[in-house]
């Protein structure tokens, strides 16, 4: 009974959404007061009707109803309770019903906080919203409706795939999610923008928040996903250039160019058009992430689903949106021209260098990713790319974006030619290389390029990000929530910086075979394998070895990884042991018993891998706290006159 | 400088930068591409010598031997028609089974054998890489016209 309810509720849910995006457009363009104020109960109705749809596959998960198709392909009795909760958005159908869900939910705080924005501007943007959630409930209700039945109900579940029991991956799409979608809000209003034919810099402050907290569950998305690669998957990779971990990647730095570019048209009235055109980019790249993971195009440990028609629906839903937004970009973006001008060293070239460089990346990438499907379709071969292509053209304009960072940091606006700061740059830079070498070369013994190089440019952005903030302490000058957020983001890269390229230039891995009793000496720690036991959880019996380490010759930890079978899918699973810390991680991952008693391991040290995940978590953290600050919560009647006035040094970028 | 010239200098920076890196990215993308093929093209000798490539098919079954003890293991991979031997030396990835895709990475040396460094059992929930997938179902295509 109740997966006809939820599914009712889908349908009365896509019913509502159509409302919304006819009212929405239609009333603004009318400019029909009554028809706007329609909109407001067909957004609160949605997302109650879409609560109810999520609610009830979500007991229908944990009551082990396994009528419903998708949770006896996706459940087990066997299964524990909050992994049947998970496993609700752990697959195809039910992460689209999720997808929808988190829509409403954004569209709803969006209705909610709008109060001080133009009717018809607020009916805009929602009517915008209701058309992407008219798309995506069609998609779902036609080509993969989360409560199919199963006739006759089987007596178990297959279970949800053993990789994706874990912690990490039960917020890991959730977090993602939030951010794709929080990228629509942005992508909203920048159509509402261009349909109005208005785009002042009051539009960018209301933008702003919303592109800045999606960017926010980005970045925590990204890096769950890696963390989770880099424990679950058992092998050490945090980051393998596979072609999902690339589709997230790409909306991350276009969201990260948005929201800088974003930074200038709030600050100068510039980059208006550019902006924009970002905006529409950001969200494109989003639809096309959820395309690539969810169609089966790409092969790889998350495509759990593969249909050839959800990809043909996906694609025309994704030419639709991304040609009608484009289109309408073609049409209205003459309209808005910016007039101010601004000097080569000055705050608005820097920024626009950083959106130059993240769209290259963007489009290496890109290139990367889809250049094999491409070479594929036209006949030219199979034929695959890795590592060794993405790092070097990655690098080539990630490197001078950290530099451009840390002088940017202290460039101003409108005026060029750094002022008083350049004895800062110099000197920063300075202290900056002293503390890299002496950390790289001193105590990790790194004589090659990339390592001194890369860990130099991430001091120096933390000692850049900091000199300012610390100058306006000195001068008794408080420190607004931006500027704090802008700093703890650019320390988090940072932070990030320094933590990849030690651990990418100076990680020990080595593949052993190993008897009770022997050892294997990797840097200064010595892993001995004691044995191997049987242990049992919930849905698995698992061997599991005892492995000593000794850092130096003083015994440091026990390590237990384990080689888990899975009973019902009869896969078998490696659970990596892991020894973290603040100056290395360590890591063993059990192969396979070899014969012999002698079984296959693999040892890795880390150095300094925290680092990527605590520089990962201040980024986001900085970017949170900017979005607190009084400046976006003011009520804005005619801002032009007020925000052109007093472009200073210092201000949040 | 005027503006408009200072304007005409950042563009030809900007286009400079972009052109240069398309070009590096080009040149890198190109060294560094991979080509796949099954044991039948690997047999009839397509693949030249020395280059590196993927190989995939299906692990055949009984073929998986190693020295009792050592991390070296031997396999052979099929497609149903041709098999290629391959060696391997290090800890397999979770879901290598026999009679199950597989997709490997190296070189062929000078006896014919695949010595691999990497070997990647990635696929979807039918347990098969697609390309593996497309190359088998060439195979029974071609052996439909065959017979």
């Amino acid at each position: 009974m109740l997966p006809e309810i939820g599914q009712f509720a889908m349908i009365l849910a896509l019913l509502l959404a159509a409302t919304q995006a006819f009212f929405g457009i239609a009333g603004a363009w009318k400019g029909n007061s009554r028809w706007m104020s329609a909109v407001y109960p067909a957004v609160a109705g949605q997302f109650v009707m879409l609560a109810l749809a999520f609610g009830c596959l979500v007991w229908s998960f944990v009551h082990n109803d396994f009528s419903v198709r998708m949770v006896a392909g996706h459940s087990n009795t066997a299964l524990p309770i909050y992994f049947r909760v998970a496993a609700t958005w752990g697959n195809h159908e039910g992460s689209l019903l999720f997808w929808v869900f988190v829509l409403s939910t954004w569209t709803v705080a969006v209705a909610a906080l709008s109060g001080s924005l133009p009717r018809a501007f607020c009916g805009r943007v929602l009517g915008v919203l209701g058309i992407l959630s008219f798309g995506f409930l069609l998609f779902s209700l036609a080509t993969s409706n989360p409560f199919a039945r199963l006739q006759p109900a089987p007596a178990d579940g297959i279970d949800l795939n053993p990789v994706l029991q874990d912690f990490g991956l039960t917020i890991h799409p959730p977090m993602l999610y939030v951010g794709y979608v929080g990228c629509s809000v942005a992508f909203a209003f920048a159509c509402a923008a261009m349909l109005e034919g208005k785009l002042d810099q009051t539009w960018a402050r209301w933008t702003r928040p919303w592109t800045t907290v999606a960017w926010m569950f980005l970045t925590v998305g990204v890096a769950l996903g890696s963390w989770w690669a880099y424990y679950e998957l058992g092998w050490g990779g945090w980051w393998a250039w596979d072609p999902v971990e690339n589709s997230i990647l790409m909306p991350w730095l276009l969201c990260t160019a948005l929201i800088h570019s974003l930074a200038v048209t709030d600050k100068r009235g510039l980059f208006k058009s550019w902006t924009l055109l970002l905006a529409i980019m950001t969200f494109s790249f989003c639809l096309l992430a959820t395309f690539m993971v969810r169609s089966g195009v790409l092969v790889s440990v998350h495509s759990f689903a593969s249909d050839p028609a959800r990809g043909v629906f996906i694609l025309a839903f994704l030419a639709l949106v991304i040609g009608g937004a484009l289109t309408l970009y073609v049409w209205r973006a003459p309209l808005l021209r910016s007039q101010a001008g601004f000097d080569l060293t000055s705050r608005e070239s820097f920024l626009l260098f950083n959106n130059i460089l993240l769209v290259i990346a963007t489009a290496v990438v890109f290139g990367g990713t889809l250049g094999p499907f491409i070479a594929d379709s036209l006949g030219l071969g199979t034929l695959s790319i890795g590592a060794p292509y993405f790092n070097p053209t990655f690098l080539l304009p990630m490197l001078p974006l950290m530099a451009l960072v840390s002088i940017g940091v202290f460039s101003r606006w409108k005026r060029g030619g750094l002022g008083d700061s350049r004895r800062r740059v110099l000197g920063s830079l300075l202290l900056a290389v002293v503390i890299g070498l002496a950390l790289i070369v001193g105590v990790y013994g790194d004589r090659s390029l990339l390592g001194p190089i890369g860990v130099v440019l991430g001091v120096w952005i933390v000692i850049a990000s900091l000199v300012d903030p610390l100058d306006r302490l000195r001068r008794g000058l408080s420190l607004s929530p931006a500027i704090l957020g802008m700093t703890l983001a650019h320390i988090g890269l940072g932070v990030l910086t320094v933590g990849v390229t030690t651990m990418e230039t100076r990680m020990l891995e080595r593949d052993v075979a190993l008897r009770p009793g022997e050892q294997v000496q990797l840097g200064a720690y010595t892993f001995t394998f004691e044995g191997v036991r049987d242990v049992e959880g919930p849905n698995y019996s698992a061997k599991q070895a005892t492995v000593a380490v000794a850092h130096q010759g003083k015994p440091l930890a026990t390590m237990l990884p384990e080689r888990r079978n899975y009973w019902v899918q009869q896969t078998s699973l490696a659970e990596a042991a892991l020894g973290v810390g603040w100056r290395r991680d360590l890591l063993v991952t059990m192969g396979e018993d070899l014969g012999n008693g002698a079984w296959s391991l693999r040892v890795q040290v880390r150095p300094l891998m925290r680092y990527v995940w605590l520089g990962a978590a201040l980024m986001a953290f900085g970017g949170l706290l900017s979005t607190i600050d009084r400046r976006y919560r003011r009520r804005v009647e005619s801002t032009e006159a007020q925000t052109t006035s007093q472009p200073q040094q210092g201000q949040p970028a | 400088m005027t503006p408009r010239r200072k304007r005409i200098y950042l563009v030809l920076g900007v286009v400079a930068g972009v052109g240069i890196a398309a070009a590096l990215a080009l040149q890198a993308f190109r060294s560094n591409v991979m080509f796949y093929f099954d044991p039948t093209q690997v047999t009839a000798g397509e693949v030249t010598k020395g280059e590196r490539f993927r190989l995939g098919g299906m692990v055949e079954v009984g073929s998986v031997k190693r020295q009792p003890g050592s991390l070296e293991v031997q396999f052979l991979v099929t497609d149903f028609k041709h098999q290629v031997p391959v060696r391997y030396t290090g800890v397999l990835p979770d879901l290598f089974k026999e009679n199950s895709g597989v997709v490997a990475h190296g070189r062929l040396d000078a006896d014919g054998t695949f010595v691999a460094d990497e070997v990647l059992a990635k696929h979807d929930e039918n347990y098969m890489p697609p390309e593996v997938t497309r190359s088998l179902k060439k195979g029974e295509s071609r052996l439909g016209q065959g017979t």
